[in-house]
């Protein structure tokens, strides 16, 4: 077992620990790859045009935050105390934005309130190309994430509680402010985190509708590809990895913390229809459900009409992509192939290396160095992952630099960047079986590997799904991670809507992001049947 | 020696095993970090013996049940089985069959496949294998149930699932974790019972852990009770419950009675102002003593005669236990002495006993059991 773990932990450390580790080190040198101590970050903080940018991604992240986490919640509550109908309609809806690129609603946008957009005259003379612009296409990103975690505090709810506040006359105000809240505490904080670190990170948006407006993920992009400034692009990179990783280990302390509440033994809450509120409910829901849709509306719309909003004659013109400025249809292809290599390399690997660390005798100190370097991931930003596989895989001394500009380095890039959910997801279904399946086993004389494959790999096959379609719809999506690493004939579908939108092919980009999410959905779709079968095929178990 | 056993295989047939232990511990010793879980153990343990490992939890049993099985290797000490040294084999080159107090059953086999599972790529042919899991889940009262999954059967059937899966194998050695503490309380006697005839009949050596003296009295050809990671007594349960060695295994098996005294001379204890008589075991003259009696060896005298070893008491409470009562005594001329004494239903009501009785309470001498130490501490 020993050497499994040392295999998949090789993978971790070539493919994570050693790029990372290359990027704090160039951040230090100069332009012949001299040592120059902190010259770099000297030079970076006495230069406005770099440094402002902390200030505007702080300021729009923030921003972000403080509009969708609410947001989020009134969504979440009415999903959760309302008895409103067409719940599980409009839980749907809301996951919508996870199925495209963080680039889409910013093309959206664009048409809705860009300079010839229809409802320009709604910003009152701003721009939409900056602060305002990122703040929307950032609430429209995150809010599924914000609303997940929100639904899953929500749910842990003790119908006993509400009781005794009923029984104890409260009043409801008085349950919201003493019960709900309270009870929803670690969920909003994690929201908080989680909605702060992904917009503070993202580049799709920023480079889409952010104009003139500098934040640090962007910054990355033009030290890298505009200036070739790799040591300033190590720099922000090591500055954006700041606040990721701080956000990052203030979310684990909370998400720590929600477990002791899990454990509770909870009376599930159930709602009692209230018209009114039903009613209130449902209209909030429709007009954020509206909102969400209309994005992914005007996107497809604008995308197979000539000149939207002014010629709206329909075409197929804009899916002409290998006329366009990027990577033509073969991209869309590539961004399969990897979304379906990464779902199921990345899954095998995930699986194999949570199940190394969970179930492993002794070898303490290499298991628990493996879970540090699956957990990290997590907090390093996509942009700062891909400049660090430049200097890594690029390197002409790296052996490993015959893999530079390939398919199998951008599926060894998304693995090693989704690998945390995944490896968390494989951990909590491993951690519900019985510990001591390995010791029979070892009495009945039988080697690990088998008992993996005839017992661990069934009972965790639902899991195993889950963790493969999440890689491949992040995969498909990823814009951030790859757009350093990937070559001419590796063009993904998200980078050819990057490239696209920059030659000023807005509707084509349109139709290239839409493409990606109807592949998600009929990914998602597909998972859904593959899952429902299997669950009659294998899981009959499962059945009392 | 189990007397249980001798009577099964013969006097000389025992003389032939105890000569050669099948599994003999020396000087077992296992330390996580700082704490000591196992100190100095050593057993022997003869082929076919039923033995059960009793203590309080934290008494250490369970790690010895993990040290003889190979899961946490012991800091030091030696373990041989069937005269081959094992202690450092790992758990997949030793000889033992394991069933755990959670059954481990797993979930997505069916009952025959979880019989099956350790036979498989034993190169054991189909129909052979097919015909020992049915042989096996016969032997069980399981052969209806072969192609149900765990989830569909009740605790006592994955149980039995757990035993034939653990029995497939043939092994030499049966290692029972706590194996009846998830049931409820009929289930349990009945698998108690069930599980020692299967012992009985198969003749496989046999470990179980509990921390259930009941189940350990009934089941066990011997026991072994264990506290902080020692040894407290081996024997019999009859020895064990009759003549237990220290004051812990006195008052961890069964009610006892604890009274504090102090030596006279040879075969005399003195209790405030009485004298009682009984085994003072070598003690010398003024040796501070705690005085151990079973509530049930206590005798009721005839009032007004009297006798050796008998004590004014008074009864100070009286419950209905259903086949006897229990009687909380204190002493009218021993104040401070204090006793529980089970009497049977028939004697209280011929006796006329209630709450404030005075009786005359015999205690017999070669029931009492006499420890060095005073029992202010217990």
């Amino acid at each position: 077992m020993r050497l499994f773990i040392g295999v998949i932990g090789l993978y971790l450390v070539a493919a994570l620990a050693l790029p990372l580790g290359l990027m704090l080190a160039k951040s230090l040198q100069g332009p012949k790859e001299e040592f120059v101590g902190l010259a770099n970050y000297v030079r970076y903080f006495s230069t406005p045009a770099l440094f402002q940018s902390i200030g505007n991604s702080l300021w729009v992240s923030i921003l972000s935050t403080i509009i969708t986490v609410p947001l989020a919640f009134v969504y979440a509550y009415a999903l959760t105390r309302s008895r409103m109908p067409f719940r599980g309609f409009f839980k749907t809806v809301a996951l919508v934005p996870i199925l495209v690129p963080s680039l889409l609603p910013g093309l959206a946008l664009v048409y809705l309130f860009g300079n010839q957009g229809l409802l320009k005259g709604a910003l009152l003379g701003h721009s939409i190309y900056g602060p305002i612009g990122i703040v929307m296409a950032e609430v429209f990103t995150t809010f599924p994430h914000a609303l997940l975690i929100i639904l899953a505090a929500l749910a842990l709810a003790d119908a006993r509680l509400y009781e005794a506040a009923v029984a104890l006359r409260a009043s409801r105000p008085k349950i919201f402010w003493t019960v709900t809240l309270p009870g929803a505490r670690y969920g909003l904080i994690s929201a908080t985190f989680v909605v702060f670190t992904t917009v503070v990170t993202d580049f799709g948006a920023p480079k889409v509708i952010g104009g003139q407006y500098n934040v640090l993920a962007t910054d990355v992009y033009k030290q890298v590809i505009g200036q070739q400034n790799f040591q300033m692009g190590a720099v922000v990179s090591v500055i954006l990895l700041v606040p990721a990783i701080f956000a990052f280990m203030v979310d684990r302390m909370v998400r720590r913390r929600q477990v002791a509440l899990l454990s509770a033994r909870a009376v599930p809450y159930e709602p009692k229809p209230q018209r009114l509120f039903d009613l209130l409910m449902l209209g909030y829901c429709v007009v954020t459900g509206l909102a969400i849709l209309s994005i992914v509306a005007i996107s497809q719309f604008a995308a197979v009409v000539k000149f939207f909003p002014y010629n709206l004659t329909l075409t197929t013109a804009h899916y002409d992509f290998d006329q366009k400025g990027g990577g033509g249809w073969a991209s869309y292809y590539n961004s399969i192939r990897l979304a379906f290599l990464t779902g199921v390399i990345g899954t095998v690997v995930v699986f194999a290396g949570a199940y190394l660390v969970e179930k492993a005798r002794g070898f303490a100190l290499g298991r628990g160095i493996f879970h540090f370097l699956a957990m990290l991931p997590m907090a390093v930003p996509g942009l700062v992952l891909g400049l660090a596989y430049i200097f890594f895989f690029n390197a002409p001394a790296n052996p490993l630099n015959v893999l530079y500009r390939t398919m199998a380095i951008l599926v060894i890039n998304t693995i090693v960047h989704f690998y945390t959910v995944g490896h968390l997801t494989a951990l909590t279904a491993l951690r519900q079986m019985d510990p001591e399946f390995e010791t029979v086993s070892a009495s009945l004389k039988q080697p690990f590997y088998r008992t993996f494959w005839r017992v661990t790999v069934p009972v965790c096959l639902p899991s195993t799904l889950d963790i493969a379609i999440y890689m491949f719809v992040n995969a498909m999506t990823t814009v951030s991670g790859v757009v350093f690493i990937y070559g001419p004939k590796t063009e993904l579908a998200s980078i050819s809507v990057l490239n696209m939108d920059d030659t000023g092919e807005i509707a084509s980009a349109a139709a290239m992001a839409m493409m990606i999410f109807y592949t998600n959905v009929a990914a998602r779709m597909l998972h859904l049947l593959l899952a429902r079968w299997l669950t009659l095929r294998t899981q009959a178990w499962r059945q009392r | 020696m189990g007397k249980a056993l001798r009577r099964e295989v013969g006097a000389e047939e025992v003389r032939r095993r105890v000569t050669t232990p099948y599994l003999r511990i020396s000087r077992l010793t296992k330390k996580f970090g700082a704490f000591t879980a196992l100190d100095d153990i050593s057993l022997e343990i003869v082929e076919g013996e039923f033995v059960c490992f009793l203590g309080p939890s934290g008494c250490g049993k369970t790690t010895l049940l993990r040290a003889i099985a190979g899961l946490d290797i012991q800091t030091t000490g030696r373990i041989e089985q069937n005269g081959r040294d094992i202690s450092a084999l790992p758990p997949t080159k030793r000889d033992f069959g394991i069933v755990f107090q959670s059954y481990a059953l797993f979930p997505n086999l069916t009952a025959a496949r979880n019989v099956a599972y350790g036979l498989e790529n034993a190169r054991v042919p189909r129909a052979e294998l097919a015909r020992r899991v049915l042989e096996l889940l016969d032997l069980m009262g399981l052969a209806a149930h072969g192609n149900k999954y765990p989830a569909q059967l009740s605790g006592g059937q994955q149980q039995r699932v757990a035993l034939a899966r653990a029995l497939a194998t043939s092994p030499g050695l049966l290692l029972l974790d706590e194996p009846l503490s998830a049931l409820d309380a009929k289930v349990r006697v009945h698998l108690r019972h069930e599980i020692k005839q299967l012992q009985r009949r198969l003749r496989v050596t046999t470990i179980m852990v509990t921390h259930d003296q009941e189940e350990a009295l009934t089941m066990a050809d011997r026991i072994v009770v264990m506290n902080l990671g020692a040894i407290e007594q081996i024997g019999t349960p009859l020895e064990i419950y009759r003549e237990p060695a220290s004051p812990f295994v006195a008052d961890f098996i069964g009610v006892m009675n604890f009274v504090a005294g102090t030596v006279v001379h040879d075969g005399a204890v003195r209790l405030g102002r009485t004298e009682l008589a009984c085994d003072v075991d070598g003690l010398a003259d003024g040796t501070d003593v705690t005085l151990a009696i079973r509530p049930e060896d206590i005798e009721i005298h005839d009032a007004g005669r009297s006798a050796p070893n008998a004590l004014a008491m008074r009864v100070d409470a009286l419950a209905f236990l259903g086949s006897f009562f229990r009687a909380d005594l204190s002493g009218e001329t021993t104040p401070g002495v204090l006793l529980r004494a089970d009497l049977p239903v028939e004697m209280v009501r011929r006796r006329g006993i209630t709450e404030k009785s005075i009786l005359s309470v015999l205690l017999p001498p070669e029931r009492i059991r006499v420890y060095p130490g005073s029992a202010a501490n217990r």
